[in-house]
């Protein structure tokens, strides 16, 4: 605990721990805002192609079982990025969170049910229209669902980046490896855990304001 | 072209034999992987069935649990190295913490999940509490919980990899030696091994579930992965309002 | 209608802020025209203190200096010196003449300098060579060494194993079986020189462990190292390695005064207090600097 406290008393500690936070913001939510509008779409696109659901959730669960290390380093492999280029980490969380949240979206699609759809279509909305305002919101909770376990999962995975050289907080637990320094990689675990739980409140805050109905005897 | 030269590490006989060969690479990682999923399972199953059965303590524990998922691997990993001064242990309780989560939410939610009606009925029959948890409820749960234990074999597999980092013969090791002199033929290589590893061991576990889960209570591949994970997501006392 | 609007509005403000942070991360983000030096580093403790030394140094001429640290591998930090995107780092000639030169043999510290200066690509230039050296070294336990291990011929053949990283038997196992004749029972492979290579030899999995010169581990655990008459291990001195255009006649002169004041025992204390004595590394290059008259 001294220890803890001996190594945060340094002002240029700080400063640094917070640009590996704001880093580590970066690169486990921006996967997380891409993947919800891949999801929606290739969700949507399953939803309407009995096939290409079929293929969808077949490379979406072949893709889930990849291990990161491993997909961090074949990403470059396949599309030519700088093997220490931080966009090998975005990439591969994008690919696994949509792929965690495809499949659900497509469900949520497939279960809006048909007089549903049919009243909106008499009200005269257009298919475009019918979609944003009927269908989607309808399955903002199974995606909300889909996007916390999603935002968990990235924000603890963005630290396995360190060990291919884009890690966030990640970088805390190779210097103190490397350093036999347990502050820092205590810290950098208490980090992750808050900002973790930090990030499932917002979407939970964000999830209620989207489909307020959810809350309906609620207490 | 990368490819190429991962392929050309994979066949080189070199990388087949002696000490730092990929068979033994295999061979460990998979020890570790077993001894991890095992221990996790020891402790995550009864737990898990005795929650989901008995509903006492679920929130608190799934929501523990939820924390628990949330941990990064490599702090662990590294943190209980220095811990324990080296050697494998420390590795080893790393990988069993990182499983409990998905075997103990695939156990909670499988018993939790089963449907009233079916208990109820089973109560009305005169069945005691014992004979319902295991006439009833575990083979209910049984789909839930083979995914869990495939979702922590996936968890474990990972993270040993990652565990190579602190000087295990994982098939982490050939990824991370290639990446240092920036050999990308045994770099990529090596991910290539542990996606196949992956793959494979999820495939085999895919099967062992089709065999002992009763026929009936068979859930498509999809919805399995998902159901373990959205289930503890919606038990979390927070999300009342999801269904999911 | 409402509702979709504000589910565009949300996604759209996270990818602002998403974006907003990308901003400072732009890996590879030009350096302006302003004159400003970018002195990067690798991620490993004594390079960190080195490339802060450096910044502090270019500091007091009055340059304008930023530190970019956690520049991974030799063949990035080349490609952004010439793409612009640093200006200064502080290498090692052994290492640094083996990338500009794969054929390279030669091993004493003066062929190694003089080599490294011509085969240096043009638009890069390297400075005074420092006498400081982080070069790779093998250690044993003093107990080893009390029953008559001192040089690295007195390993003899298939009698110990060796912890290194696991580059370390594709470049050297040949080598030093042609040089001394020196087998190993086993080439484990640990880590280059951290935590997993010292543990191995503190008990026992290792008799013989490669490290490197200035690592604070040798002292501590009273390590001793094995002398290498045939010079098999190139010299690794430190050098400044720098695109010729982006440090003035100053800045060159200060660098020069910084290596000139390095020697391998005071990088060697350097590294200590920030690994060992958890000091940070940009307080220790302070220090240090104040020991320098620039």
């Amino acid at each position: 605990m001294g220890e803890v406290v001996d190594y945060l008393s340094d002002a240029g500690t700080r400063a640094a721990l917070l640009d590996m936070l704001l880093e580590h913001v970066y690169l486990s939510l921006l996967p997380l805002v891409v993947s919800v509008v891949l999801a929606v779409l290739l969700g949507l696109l399953a939803h309407r192609l009995p096939w290409a659901k079929a293929a969808l959730a077949g490379t979406a669960n072949v893709l889930y079982t990849i291990p990161s290390l491993a997909l961090f380093a074949i990403i470059p492999a396949v599309i030519g990025t700088q093997v220490l280029d931080s966009a090998n980490v975005v990439i591969a969380l994008t690919l696994y969170t949509t792929a965690l949240l495809v499949r659900p979206v497509a469900d949520a699609l497939d279960a809006v049910p048909a007089h549903v759809t049919a009243a909106a279509t008499a009200m005269g909305f257009r298919p475009v229209r019918r979609f944003l305002a009927v269908e989607l919101p309808l399955a903002v909770p199974v995606l909300a669902a889909g996007v916390r376990v999603g935002s968990v999962s990235n924000i603890s995975l963005v630290s396995v980046g360190a060990l291919i050289g884009t890690g966030g907080l990640g970088v805390l637990f190779t210097d103190g490896f490397r350093q036999r320094y347990l502050a820092p990689i205590v810290i950098g675990i208490v980090l992750t855990l808050l900002l973790a739980l930090v990030v499932d409140l917002l979407l939970v805050w964000l999830r209620d304001r989207l489909a307020p109905w959810t809350l309906v005897g609620k207490p | 072209m990368i490819f190429a030269d991962a392929f050309a590490w994979l066949v080189d006989p070199v990388n087949w034999s002696g000490g730092r060969s990929i068979p033994v690479r295999v061979g460990v990682h998979l020890l570790y992987c077993l001894g991890a999923v095992l221990g996790a399972a020891a402790i995550a199953v009864p737990l898990g069935l005795f929650i989901g059965h008995t509903g006492r303590g679920g929130v608190l524990l799934v929501g523990g649990s939820n924390a628990l998922r949330a941990l990064p691997t490599l702090g662990l990993v590294t943190f209980l190295y220095l811990l324990m001064g080296g050697g494998p242990a420390g590795v080893l309780i790393a990988l069993v913490v990182l499983a409990v989560p998905p075997i103990l939410a695939g156990a909670y939610a499988g018993v939790q999940g089963v449907d009233r009606g079916v208990v109820d009925a089973a109560r009305g029959m005169g069945m005691t509490g014992a004979q319902r948890l295991w006439q009833v409820e575990v083979p209910n749960a049984l789909p839930l919980l083979v995914g869990g234990l495939r979702n922590a074999t996936l968890q474990v597999v990972a993270t040993a990899s990652v565990a190579a980092y602190v000087g295990v013969e994982t098939l982490g090791r050939p990824l991370l030696d290639g990446l240092r002199v920036l050999d990308y033929g045994q770099f990529v290589g090596g991910a290539v091994l542990i996606a196949l590893l992956a793959v494979l061991l999820d495939a085999l576990l895919a099967g062992v579930g089709r065999l002992v889960v009763p026929r009936g209570l068979r859930l498509s591949a999809g919805s399995r992965r998902r159901g373990v994970e959205l289930a503890a997501a919606a038990a979390q006392p927070d999300a009342g309002g999801s269904t999911a | 209608m409402k509702r979709t609007l504000a589910v565009a509005v949300a996604a759209a403000a996270l990818v602002l802020s998403a974006c907003g942070s990308a901003e400072d991360l732009g890996g590879s983000g030009q350096q302006a025209d302003s004159g400003e030096v970018v002195v990067g580093s690798a991620d490993f403790t004594e390079n960190k203190i080195l490339a802060e030394i450096y910044a502090g140094a270019l500091k007091a001429t009055g340059a304008k200096v930023t530190v970019k640290s956690g520049i991974g591998a030799r063949e990035l930090v080349v490609k952004a010196l010439q793409d612009k995107s640093l200006g200064v780092v502080p290498e090692y000639t052994g290492n640094l003449l083996n990338y500009f030169d794969k054929t390279n043999t030669t091993s004493t510290a003066d062929e190694v300098y003089a080599a490294l200066k011509a085969k240096t690509p043009a638009g890069l230039e390297v400075l005074e060579k420092s006498a400081a050296e982080d070069k790779d070294v093998l250690v044993v336990t003093k107990e080893t060494a009390e029953r008559g291990v001192k040089s690295i011929a007195d390993l003899g053949s298939g009698q110990y194993v060796l912890g290194a990283a696991g580059e370390w038997a594709q470049r050297w196992e040949s080598r030093i079986k042609e040089l001394y004749g020196v087998t190993f029972k086993e080439i484990k492979t640990t880590d280059a020189g951290g935590p997993v290579t010292v543990d191995a030899l503190k008990n026992g999995t290792a008799q013989v462990a490669n490290l490197y010169t200035t690592q604070a581990d040798i002292a501590v655990n009273g390590f001793v190292q094995l002398e290498d008459p045939k010079n098999m291990y190139p010299a690794q001195n430190v050098v400044p390695l720098l695109r010729s255009d982006a440090v003035d006649a100053k800045g060159k002169q200060a660098l020069d005064k910084v290596s000139a004041a390095l020697t391998t025992q005071n990088l060697a204390e350097l590294v200590k207090r920030v690994d060992v004595d958890k000091e940070t590394v940009a307080n220790v290059a302070a220090d240090f600097l104040k020991t320098v008259s620039l």
